[in-house]
Protein backbone atom coordinates (compact mmCIF):
# COMPACT_ATOMS: atom_id res chain seq x y z
CA UNK A 1 0.00 0.00 0.00
CA UNK A 2 2.37 2.54 0.88
CA UNK A 3 4.79 1.84 -1.45
CA UNK A 4 2.36 2.13 -4.03
CA UNK A 5 1.17 5.19 -2.62
CA UNK A 6 4.60 6.97 -2.52
CA UNK A 7 5.69 6.35 -6.03
CA UNK A 8 3.08 8.29 -7.61
CA UNK A 9 3.63 11.25 -5.21
CA UNK A 10 7.75 11.21 -5.84
CA UNK A 11 7.24 11.17 -9.73
CA UNK A 12 5.02 13.39 -9.01
CA UNK A 13 7.01 16.25 -7.70
CA UNK A 14 9.70 16.41 -9.92
CA UNK A 15 7.24 16.62 -12.88
CA UNK A 16 5.37 19.55 -11.09
CA UNK A 17 8.43 21.62 -11.10
CA UNK A 18 9.69 20.86 -14.17
CA UNK A 19 6.05 22.12 -15.50
CA UNK A 20 6.64 25.39 -13.22
CA UNK A 21 10.26 25.80 -14.28
CA UNK A 22 9.38 25.66 -18.37
CA UNK A 23 6.25 28.23 -17.72
CA UNK A 24 8.82 30.70 -15.97
CA UNK A 25 11.29 30.08 -18.82
CA UNK A 26 8.65 30.36 -21.57
CA UNK A 27 7.45 34.07 -19.22
CA UNK A 28 10.66 35.05 -19.33
CA UNK A 29 11.20 34.51 -23.04
CA UNK A 30 7.74 36.30 -23.52
CA UNK A 31 9.17 38.90 -21.74
CA UNK A 32 12.72 39.07 -23.42
CA UNK A 33 10.95 39.00 -27.07
CA UNK A 34 8.57 41.77 -25.18
CA UNK A 35 11.77 43.68 -24.60
CA UNK A 36 13.26 43.48 -28.25
CA UNK A 37 10.05 44.77 -29.91
CA UNK A 38 10.02 47.74 -27.22
CA UNK A 39 13.23 48.59 -28.23
CA UNK A 40 12.71 48.22 -31.54
CA UNK A 41 10.15 50.60 -31.49
CA UNK A 42 11.38 52.78 -29.22
CA UNK A 43 11.09 56.44 -31.27
CA UNK A 44 7.69 55.29 -31.99
CA UNK A 45 6.15 54.46 -29.04
CA UNK A 46 8.19 57.24 -27.26
CA UNK A 47 6.26 60.13 -29.44
CA UNK A 48 2.84 58.37 -29.63
CA UNK A 49 3.14 58.52 -25.92
CA UNK A 50 4.52 61.92 -25.94
CA UNK A 51 1.56 62.60 -28.07
CA UNK A 52 -1.18 61.42 -25.87
CA UNK A 53 -0.11 63.15 -22.89
CA UNK A 54 -0.19 66.40 -24.35
CA UNK A 55 -3.68 64.98 -25.71
CA UNK A 56 -4.92 64.55 -22.16
CA UNK A 57 -3.64 67.58 -21.07
CA UNK A 58 -1.27 66.09 -18.45
CA UNK A 59 2.27 67.87 -17.11
CA UNK A 60 0.95 71.36 -18.14
CA UNK A 61 3.62 72.74 -15.52
CA UNK A 62 6.01 71.26 -18.13
CA UNK A 63 7.35 72.25 -20.95
CA UNK A 64 6.67 69.99 -24.35
CA UNK A 65 11.05 69.73 -24.41
CA UNK A 66 10.95 68.23 -20.75
CA UNK A 67 7.84 66.21 -21.24
CA UNK A 68 9.62 64.79 -24.10
CA UNK A 69 12.91 63.90 -22.28
CA UNK A 70 11.21 62.95 -18.98
CA UNK A 71 9.60 60.63 -21.59
CA UNK A 72 12.46 58.96 -22.37
CA UNK A 73 13.91 58.50 -19.38
CA UNK A 74 10.80 56.91 -17.95
CA UNK A 75 10.28 54.71 -21.34
CA UNK A 76 14.05 53.37 -20.85
CA UNK A 77 13.81 52.73 -17.10
CA UNK A 78 10.46 51.07 -17.71
CA UNK A 79 11.73 48.31 -20.41
CA UNK A 80 14.43 47.91 -17.97
CA UNK A 81 12.29 47.12 -15.41
CA UNK A 82 10.56 45.16 -18.01
CA UNK A 83 14.09 43.52 -18.91
CA UNK A 84 15.36 42.77 -15.44
CA UNK A 85 12.32 42.17 -13.32
CA UNK A 86 13.50 45.12 -10.68
CA UNK A 87 12.23 47.89 -9.29
CA UNK A 88 15.00 49.47 -7.29
CA UNK A 89 16.75 51.65 -9.87
CA UNK A 90 12.72 52.43 -10.95
CA UNK A 91 12.01 52.93 -7.55
CA UNK A 92 14.89 55.24 -7.30
CA UNK A 93 14.07 56.94 -10.89
CA UNK A 94 10.65 57.45 -9.64
CA UNK A 95 11.77 59.19 -6.47
CA UNK A 96 14.35 61.36 -7.75
CA UNK A 97 11.38 62.47 -10.35
CA UNK A 98 9.31 63.36 -7.96
CA UNK A 99 11.53 65.28 -5.96
CA UNK A 100 12.10 67.41 -8.89
CA UNK A 101 8.70 68.06 -10.15
CA UNK A 102 6.66 68.25 -6.81
CA UNK A 103 7.88 71.55 -6.45
CA UNK A 104 6.22 72.59 -9.92
CA UNK A 105 2.94 71.58 -8.80
CA UNK A 106 2.75 68.45 -10.50
CA UNK A 107 -0.48 66.60 -9.25
CA UNK A 108 -0.66 62.84 -8.16
CA UNK A 109 -3.40 62.16 -10.43
CA UNK A 110 -0.97 63.13 -13.75
CA UNK A 111 1.78 61.07 -12.61
CA UNK A 112 -0.36 58.02 -12.18
CA UNK A 113 -2.10 59.13 -15.54
CA UNK A 114 0.86 59.25 -17.75
CA UNK A 115 2.59 55.98 -16.62
CA UNK A 116 -1.39 54.39 -17.30
CA UNK A 117 -0.92 55.93 -20.50
CA UNK A 118 2.43 54.49 -21.19
CA UNK A 119 1.05 51.27 -20.48
CA UNK A 120 -1.56 51.31 -22.32
CA UNK A 121 0.31 52.57 -25.65
CA UNK A 122 2.56 49.79 -25.26
CA UNK A 123 -0.46 47.04 -24.49
CA UNK A 124 -1.74 48.74 -27.93
CA UNK A 125 1.33 48.02 -29.90
CA UNK A 126 1.44 44.49 -28.61
CA UNK A 127 -2.26 43.92 -29.97
CA UNK A 128 -1.03 45.47 -33.17
CA UNK A 129 1.62 42.85 -33.70
CA UNK A 130 0.23 39.98 -32.86
CA UNK A 131 -3.05 40.46 -34.21
CA UNK A 132 -2.98 37.46 -36.30
CA UNK A 133 -1.84 35.12 -33.16
CA UNK A 134 -4.09 35.39 -30.76
CA UNK A 135 -2.74 32.62 -28.39
CA UNK A 136 0.66 34.28 -28.70
CA UNK A 137 -1.35 37.64 -27.72
CA UNK A 138 -2.82 36.17 -24.80
CA UNK A 139 0.71 34.69 -23.63
CA UNK A 140 2.46 37.85 -24.12
CA UNK A 141 -0.08 39.67 -22.10
CA UNK A 142 0.06 37.50 -19.60
CA UNK A 143 3.68 38.11 -19.24
CA UNK A 144 3.24 41.54 -19.17
CA UNK A 145 0.39 42.73 -17.53
CA UNK A 146 1.67 41.90 -13.79
CA UNK A 147 4.88 43.59 -14.93
CA UNK A 148 3.31 46.59 -15.96
CA UNK A 149 1.37 46.83 -13.30
CA UNK A 150 3.79 46.82 -10.47
CA UNK A 151 5.40 49.30 -12.51
CA UNK A 152 2.74 51.50 -12.48
CA UNK A 153 2.26 50.58 -8.65
CA UNK A 154 6.18 51.26 -7.98
CA UNK A 155 6.22 54.95 -9.63
CA UNK A 156 2.71 55.94 -8.03
CA UNK A 157 3.93 54.67 -4.37
CA UNK A 158 7.20 56.65 -5.01
CA UNK A 159 5.43 59.84 -5.89
CA UNK A 160 3.34 60.06 -2.52
CA UNK A 161 5.53 59.22 -0.51
CA UNK A 162 8.02 61.58 -1.66
CA UNK A 163 5.07 63.88 -1.31
CA UNK A 164 4.74 62.68 2.48
CA UNK A 165 8.33 63.12 3.24
CA UNK A 166 8.19 66.85 1.83
CA UNK A 167 4.77 67.34 3.72
CA UNK A 168 6.42 65.92 6.61
CA UNK A 169 9.34 68.21 6.57
CA UNK A 170 7.70 71.17 6.25
CA UNK A 171 5.80 70.49 9.61
CA UNK A 172 8.32 69.74 11.16
CA UNK A 173 10.25 72.89 10.24
CA UNK A 174 6.79 75.26 11.17
CA UNK A 175 6.97 73.66 14.39
CA UNK A 176 10.10 74.81 15.06
CA UNK A 177 9.52 78.07 13.66
CA UNK A 178 6.72 78.54 15.91
CA UNK A 179 8.83 78.46 18.98
CA UNK A 180 11.94 80.30 18.47
CA UNK A 181 14.70 80.84 21.45
CA UNK A 182 16.30 84.04 20.90
CA UNK A 183 19.26 85.10 22.66
CA UNK A 184 18.86 88.52 23.45
CA UNK A 185 22.39 89.37 25.73
CA UNK A 186 24.46 87.40 27.29
CA UNK A 187 22.62 84.51 29.42
CA UNK A 188 19.43 86.28 28.40
CA UNK A 189 16.74 84.46 26.78
CA UNK A 190 13.32 85.55 25.19
CA UNK A 191 10.71 82.71 24.69
CA UNK A 192 7.93 85.05 22.18
CA UNK A 193 4.83 83.17 21.99
CA UNK A 194 2.21 84.05 19.25
CA UNK A 195 -1.09 82.40 18.56
CA UNK A 196 -3.14 79.50 19.78
CA UNK A 197 -1.22 76.86 22.48
CA UNK A 198 -2.41 73.51 22.27
CA UNK A 199 -0.67 70.89 24.74
CA UNK A 200 1.14 69.54 22.25
CA UNK A 201 2.53 72.74 21.49
CA UNK A 202 3.07 73.71 25.11
CA UNK A 203 5.37 70.55 25.92
CA UNK A 204 7.34 71.50 22.73
CA UNK A 205 7.79 74.63 24.08
CA UNK A 206 8.99 73.68 27.29
CA UNK A 207 11.25 71.42 25.58
CA UNK A 208 12.73 73.34 23.55
CA UNK A 209 12.96 76.32 26.10
CA UNK A 210 15.03 74.01 29.17
CA UNK A 211 17.54 72.89 26.03
CA UNK A 212 17.95 76.86 25.06
CA UNK A 213 18.37 77.37 28.90
CA UNK A 214 20.92 74.57 28.80
CA UNK A 215 22.86 75.24 25.78
CA UNK A 216 22.91 79.28 26.54
CA UNK A 217 23.58 79.10 29.74
CA UNK A 218 20.91 81.26 30.05
CA UNK A 219 20.36 82.60 33.90
CA UNK A 220 17.12 84.86 32.99
CA UNK A 221 14.52 84.33 30.45
CA UNK A 222 11.58 86.09 29.05
CA UNK A 223 8.72 84.60 28.21
CA UNK A 224 6.40 86.87 26.24
CA UNK A 225 2.96 85.87 25.73
CA UNK A 226 1.47 89.26 24.35
CA UNK A 227 0.42 87.35 21.55
CA UNK A 228 -1.42 84.49 22.92
CA UNK A 229 -5.26 85.84 23.46
CA UNK A 230 -6.30 82.74 25.88
CA UNK A 231 -4.98 79.72 27.21
CA UNK A 232 -6.93 77.23 29.18
CA UNK A 233 -6.55 75.48 32.80
CA UNK A 234 -4.02 72.58 31.34
CA UNK A 235 -1.75 75.09 29.63
CA UNK A 236 -1.71 77.73 31.77
CA UNK A 237 -0.65 74.90 34.57
CA UNK A 238 1.96 73.60 31.95
CA UNK A 239 3.27 77.25 32.07
CA UNK A 240 3.44 77.39 35.71
CA UNK A 241 5.19 73.68 35.72
CA UNK A 242 7.56 75.30 33.04
CA UNK A 243 8.68 78.37 35.34
CA UNK A 244 9.24 75.95 38.21
CA UNK A 245 11.53 73.57 35.77
CA UNK A 246 13.56 76.42 34.37
CA UNK A 247 13.94 77.68 38.38
CA UNK A 248 15.56 73.65 38.70
CA UNK A 249 17.61 75.08 35.73
CA UNK A 250 19.20 77.53 37.56
CA UNK A 251 17.62 80.32 35.60
CA UNK A 252 14.59 82.57 36.50
CA UNK A 253 11.77 83.44 34.41
CA UNK A 254 9.77 86.26 33.82
CA UNK A 255 6.44 86.32 31.85
CA UNK A 256 5.26 89.30 30.33
CA UNK A 257 2.35 90.66 28.33
CA UNK A 258 -0.87 88.57 30.34
CA UNK A 259 -3.95 89.65 29.23
CA UNK A 260 -6.90 90.22 31.35
CA UNK A 261 -8.44 86.62 30.41
CA UNK A 262 -5.08 85.06 30.92
CA UNK A 263 -4.31 86.73 34.00
CA UNK A 264 -8.20 85.28 35.10
CA UNK A 265 -7.40 81.85 34.20
CA UNK A 266 -4.08 82.19 36.34
CA UNK A 267 -6.48 83.77 39.23
CA UNK A 268 -9.03 80.28 39.14
CA UNK A 269 -5.83 78.19 39.25
CA UNK A 270 -4.68 79.66 42.28
CA UNK A 271 -1.14 79.92 41.01
CA UNK A 272 1.09 80.34 43.58
CA UNK A 273 2.59 83.96 42.82
CA UNK A 274 5.65 83.88 44.85
CA UNK A 275 6.48 81.52 42.08
CA UNK A 276 5.45 83.30 39.05
CA UNK A 277 7.22 86.46 38.05
CA UNK A 278 5.23 88.55 36.09
CA UNK A 279 5.68 91.75 34.42
CA UNK A 280 3.34 94.15 32.31
CA UNK A 281 5.17 94.59 28.66
CA UNK A 282 8.07 92.84 26.76
CA UNK A 283 9.80 96.14 27.53
CA UNK A 284 9.39 96.15 31.08
CA UNK A 285 10.45 91.98 31.17
CA UNK A 286 13.35 93.01 29.41
CA UNK A 287 14.17 95.96 31.77
CA UNK A 288 14.48 93.91 34.51
CA UNK A 289 16.23 90.82 33.20
CA UNK A 290 19.17 93.28 32.82
CA UNK A 291 18.45 94.34 36.09
CA UNK A 292 18.85 91.00 37.41
CA UNK A 293 22.02 90.36 35.28
CA UNK A 294 23.26 93.17 36.97
CA UNK A 295 23.59 95.30 32.84
CA UNK A 296 22.87 98.94 33.10
CA UNK A 297 21.47 100.59 29.88
CA UNK A 298 22.70 104.32 29.55
CA UNK A 299 22.07 106.66 26.57
CA UNK A 300 25.42 107.87 25.40
CA UNK A 301 23.90 110.71 23.43
CA UNK A 302 20.61 112.87 22.54
CA UNK A 303 19.20 110.87 19.74
CA UNK A 304 19.03 112.40 16.54
CA UNK B 1 27.38 53.25 45.99
CA UNK B 2 28.80 55.58 48.53
CA UNK B 3 28.83 59.58 47.33
CA UNK B 4 32.20 60.56 47.94
CA UNK B 5 32.30 64.32 49.31
CA UNK B 6 35.38 66.50 48.61
CA UNK B 7 36.26 70.14 50.22
CA UNK B 8 37.21 72.89 47.97
CA UNK B 9 38.23 75.66 50.37
CA UNK B 10 34.63 76.44 51.96
CA UNK B 11 32.79 74.28 49.80
CA UNK B 12 31.57 71.21 49.94
CA UNK B 13 31.06 69.10 46.95
CA UNK B 14 28.90 65.91 46.58
CA UNK B 15 29.06 64.76 42.79
CA UNK B 16 26.15 61.48 42.46
CA UNK B 17 27.57 58.84 40.36
CA UNK B 18 25.12 57.18 38.86
CA UNK B 19 21.19 56.13 40.25
CA UNK B 20 21.66 55.78 43.97
CA UNK B 21 19.96 53.11 46.61
CA UNK B 22 17.36 54.94 49.59
CA UNK B 23 20.51 53.82 51.79
CA UNK B 24 23.21 55.66 49.89
CA UNK B 25 21.08 58.72 49.68
CA UNK B 26 20.75 58.70 53.52
CA UNK B 27 24.34 57.88 53.89
CA UNK B 28 25.06 61.16 52.03
CA UNK B 29 22.61 62.94 54.29
CA UNK B 30 23.91 61.73 57.36
CA UNK B 31 27.82 62.51 55.92
CA UNK B 32 27.10 66.10 54.39
CA UNK B 33 24.83 66.94 57.72
CA UNK B 34 28.04 65.80 59.81
CA UNK B 35 30.82 67.21 57.58
CA UNK B 36 29.79 70.83 57.20
CA UNK B 37 30.57 71.42 60.79
CA UNK B 38 33.05 69.33 61.12
CA UNK B 39 35.19 71.48 58.00
CA UNK B 40 33.39 74.40 58.91
CA UNK B 41 32.29 74.82 55.21
CA UNK B 42 29.56 77.72 54.34
CA UNK B 43 28.40 76.08 51.46
CA UNK B 44 27.05 72.76 49.68
CA UNK B 45 26.89 71.74 46.29
CA UNK B 46 25.34 68.82 45.22
CA UNK B 47 25.87 67.54 41.68
CA UNK B 48 22.90 65.06 40.17
CA UNK B 49 24.31 65.83 36.41
CA UNK B 50 24.62 62.22 36.09
CA UNK B 51 21.33 61.53 36.97
CA UNK B 52 18.45 60.87 34.21
CA UNK B 53 15.60 59.87 36.73
CA UNK B 54 14.95 61.59 40.17
CA UNK B 55 12.42 59.44 42.00
CA UNK B 56 10.16 61.06 45.27
CA UNK B 57 12.37 59.89 47.66
CA UNK B 58 15.83 61.57 46.05
CA UNK B 59 13.71 64.82 45.60
CA UNK B 60 12.31 64.68 49.54
CA UNK B 61 16.32 64.12 50.74
CA UNK B 62 17.57 66.57 48.56
CA UNK B 63 15.16 69.09 49.69
CA UNK B 64 15.68 67.91 53.52
CA UNK B 65 19.55 67.91 52.79
CA UNK B 66 18.98 71.66 52.07
CA UNK B 67 17.03 72.38 54.82
CA UNK B 68 19.18 70.45 57.27
CA UNK B 69 22.30 72.39 56.30
CA UNK B 70 20.82 75.70 56.47
CA UNK B 71 19.74 75.29 59.91
CA UNK B 72 23.56 74.25 60.66
CA UNK B 73 24.83 77.34 59.39
CA UNK B 74 25.74 76.77 55.66
CA UNK B 75 23.77 76.94 52.28
CA UNK B 76 22.90 74.57 49.80
CA UNK B 77 23.01 74.57 45.98
CA UNK B 78 21.51 71.75 43.95
CA UNK B 79 23.54 71.44 40.17
CA UNK B 80 23.24 69.83 36.96
CA UNK B 81 19.19 68.69 37.20
CA UNK B 82 18.92 68.00 33.10
CA UNK B 83 15.77 69.09 31.60
CA UNK B 84 13.72 65.95 31.02
CA UNK B 85 14.32 65.75 34.91
CA UNK B 86 13.53 68.53 35.55
CA UNK B 87 10.25 69.05 34.32
CA UNK B 88 9.50 65.20 35.03
CA UNK B 89 10.30 66.63 38.71
CA UNK B 90 7.78 69.54 38.47
CA UNK B 91 5.14 67.23 37.01
CA UNK B 92 4.88 64.91 39.78
CA UNK B 93 5.06 68.23 41.94
CA UNK B 94 8.59 67.45 43.18
CA UNK B 95 9.72 71.36 43.19
CA UNK B 96 12.44 71.85 45.99
CA UNK B 97 11.00 75.00 47.13
CA UNK B 98 13.08 76.63 49.12
CA UNK B 99 16.35 75.40 47.57
CA UNK B 100 18.47 77.06 45.43
CA UNK B 101 19.46 75.29 41.78
CA UNK B 102 21.61 76.04 39.30
CA UNK B 103 22.73 74.88 35.81
CA UNK B 104 26.25 73.10 37.04
CA UNK B 105 29.00 73.08 38.72
CA UNK B 106 30.49 76.52 37.72
CA UNK B 107 27.65 78.41 38.72
CA UNK B 108 26.63 76.80 41.45
CA UNK B 109 30.18 77.88 42.68
CA UNK B 110 29.53 81.50 41.49
CA UNK B 111 26.29 81.49 43.83
CA UNK B 112 27.68 80.68 46.73
CA UNK B 113 30.45 83.12 46.12
CA UNK B 114 27.75 85.76 45.59
CA UNK B 115 25.99 84.59 48.52
CA UNK B 116 29.29 84.52 50.72
CA UNK B 117 29.82 88.37 49.40
CA UNK B 118 26.40 89.94 50.29
CA UNK B 119 26.83 88.19 54.09
CA UNK B 120 30.28 89.97 54.55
Amino acid sequence: MAKRESSPKDLGTPTNQGVELTRSEAQSELLRELVAHLRQNRNQLREEWVGRISETRLLTAMTKEEIFAEATSVYDSYVEALETETFEALQAYARNLSERIIPRGVETHEVVGIVLLLRDVLARSLFAKYQTDFRKLNRILDAYEPAANRIANTVAVGFVQERERVIRQQQEAIRELSTPVLQVRERLLILPIIGVIDPQRARQLTEQLLRGIRTNRAKVVVIDITGVAAMDVTVANHLVQTVEASRLLGATVIVTGLSPEIAQTLVTIGVDLGKMNTVGDLQGGIEQAERLLGYKVVTLAEPR
Amino acid sequence: MEVPILKQGDVLIATFQAALSDADLNQLRRGLVQQVVKHRSRGVIVDVTAMDVMDSFASRTLREIAHMIRLRGAETVIVGIQPEVAFAMVQLGMTLEGVATALDLEEGLAYLIQKFKSVE
